[in-house]
């Protein structure tokens, strides 16, 4: 048994330490040693808490029983998950820190002695509101990573879904969670409680489903955010330092990789959480869709251009990540390599279906990440590059958002692909992307459509070269 | 008069949005999906509530509605903790350099 204060002095270190691990990503080099020291203070963390319990008894047992079936469950899953489906993954996890702080939100109400907090009916004041905080924040994160999860794995249709009387409906809901929030306080009854958890869940189950599937970076980055106000929520219910430290990383974290993926749309956060985007900008795109003349080439085409470029720049997007075509495309870039062709690559903010999806999906195709650019960082490149190498990616590279002020994406920040000498375009056929409207770029006098599955198209390109 | 502690609490978690605001910033953007695998691990210190409501029971009864709850808790906070940071890092050992020569 150790002393509240050497415990809180504890719990300090290993906030500090989870600090330094988010440090430690500011470069590849000094990551893995800042997950390390992520890993260090959640083993304090746990063992100050065994100490500062000093309950050994048969209760002990358990606990680690069931830290240690959740924690092989967890290993399990981190060993075999593919790196493709890292969104699904993170999403799923999302959920579980909301349930994790919701059951414990429970078990504190319920029993309110064992964290200090008074008796059942007389929990005090401030530490019932934080708990209702937490619980209900904890509610949204978990029914909302569920159905952000749901959408990812294609289970449920990416497509969003709206209805009638949405917005107001969502608002009543939101008042009606700060108005039991009040009446539990002032109440102390366990029937709000329930309540109060019941319409958390239904809220964060309502604000996910009109979120289409190409917003799901700021989806998945804002439950990120959720779920550390969750933690911190808790964290203030039991006066415990690491979590109040991590919650707000954390939160702060999310927020602004929301932020981030906002801006890579140029887009809103309201208008990305009000959500239908896509579904109504579809009728007037197709009206004034007329048949254009595109140039489509095969693999021996795209092998001619690229063996005599000079320069190549590969612009990876989701469909590369469907089409597990970030291997094929590496051996690509080695042949390439070889015929001394110098290849770099180019990410938009939102490429893919969460923040630094491509460039994890490179780097497990061993790509060196000093070969991966931002868009900032190479945007000036493409007017002294040969040839685009465009592969899966879509709405990030269409010129029209520089150009027409009618359409929906004009002023997203895009890759300035069009003035490559050439560009390649591997996709599977001519509808637009996830924004409905039609890539102008299809129809450009230097654009090769090459229309296949990503992964075989760039195999077949390989063997060509 | 005393300060509430309280408002000691809400110091700490005020400067840490802050801290966490510049250090979210300096993350590189290519490392965006291991910060957000690493974010979701550390927030499952959550899993010290978890302990002390598993603890809850007494010697009679280990079980209570009210630690069960934390024992689920602690499953599900474990799952995350180490499937957390296992992921994360195996996601940065992928991370490499180009070796060799020129740029």
């Amino acid at each position: 048994m150790i002393s509240a204060n050497l415990s809180a002095i504890f719990y300090l270190v290993s906030g500090v330490l989870f600090i330094l691990a988010l440090r430690g990503l500011s470069s590849p080099e000094t990551s893995r040693q800042g997950n390390l020291f992520g890993i260090l203070g959640m083993i304090i963390a746990v063992t100050v808490t065994f100490l500062s319990t000093g309950n050994f008894s048969s209760g002990f047992v358990y606990v680690l029983i069931f830290i240690l079936v959740g924690g092989s469950i967890g290993a399990f899953i981190a060993y075999k998950i593919p790196m493709t489906a890292m969104p699904e993954l993170v999403a799923g996890f999302h959920s579980l820190v909301g349930l994790a702080a919701v059951f414990v939100a429970i078990s504190a109400f319920l029993n309110p002695e064992a964290f200090n907090l008074g008796k059942p009916g007389e929990i005090k004041l401030g530490s019932l509101i934080e708990m209702s905080i937490g619980a209900a924040v904890g509610a949204i994160t978990f029914s909302g990573s569920v159905i952000a999860f749901l959408k990812l794995q294609g289970i449920m249709s990416g497509s969003p879904i709206t209805f009638k009387g949405q917005h107001p409906l969502n608002a009543i809901i939101l008042i009606s969670i700060i108005a039991l929030i009040y009446l539990l306080c002032s109440t102390q009854s366990s029937n709000l409680f329930w309540i109060l958890l019941a319409v958390s869940f239904l809220i964060g189950f309502l604000l996910i489903i009109p979120i289409g599937g190409a917003d799901m970076p700021v989806v998945i980055s804002m439950l990120n955010s959720y779920s550390g106000w969750a933690a911190a929520g808790i964290g203030f219910t039991l006066e415990n330092t690491a979590l109040i430290i991590t919650g707000a990383l954390v939160g702060s974290s999310g927020a602004i990789l929301s932020y981030i993926m906002c801006k890579g749309m140029n887009r809103s956060f309201f208008n990305v959480i009000l959500g239908g985007f896509g579904a109504t900008d579809e009728k007037s795109s197709a009206s004034s869709k007329e048949q254009r003349p595109v140039k489509s080439g095969n693999a021996d085409d795209a092998a001619f251009l690229m063996k005599n470029a000079s320069s190549v720049i590969i612009v990876p997007g989701y469909g590369m990540a469907v089409a597990q075509a970030q291997h094929a495309l590496r051996e690509m870039v080695d042949t390439l390599k070889k015929n001394d062709i110098k290849v770099s690559y180019a990410i938009h903010p939102v490429a893919g279906r969460m923040p630094g999806h491509m460039n994890v999906l490179l780097a497990e195709a061993n790509v060196p990440y000093d070969e991966v650019f931002e868009l900032e960082e190479i945007n000036n490149d493409f007017a002294n590059a040969d040839v685009a190498f465009v592969i899966g990616a879509n709405d990030v590279t269409n010129p029209v958002a520089k150009t027409d002020p009618q359409s929906p994406i004009y002023g997203m920040p895009v890759l300035d692909v069009e003035k490559c000498k050439s560009v390649l375009f591997v996709k599977r056929s001519l509808s637009p992307g996830y924004a409905g409207i039609d890539n102008d770029l299809f129809y450009k006098e230097n654009t090769l459509m090459l229309f296949a599955d990503a992964k075989k198209m760039t195999e077949d390109i390989t063997k060509n070269l | 008069m005393e300060i509430d502690p309280l408002i000691f609490r809400l110091s700490i978690f005020i400067l840490s949005i802050f801290v966490g605001y510049y250090v979210v910033w300096s993350v590189t953007p290519s490392l965006h999906t291991p910060l957000m695998s690493v974010t979701n691990a550390i927030s499952s210190v959550i899993i010290v509530g978890a302990i002390i409501a598993g603890l809850s029971g007494n010697s009679n009864s280990v079980f209570n509605t009210s630690s069960i709850f934390g024992f689920l808790a602690i499953a599900l906070a474990a799952i995350n903790i180490f499937g957390g940071f296992l992921v994360t890092q195996r996601m940065l050992a992928m991370y490499k350099k180009k070796k060799k020569e020129k740029k």
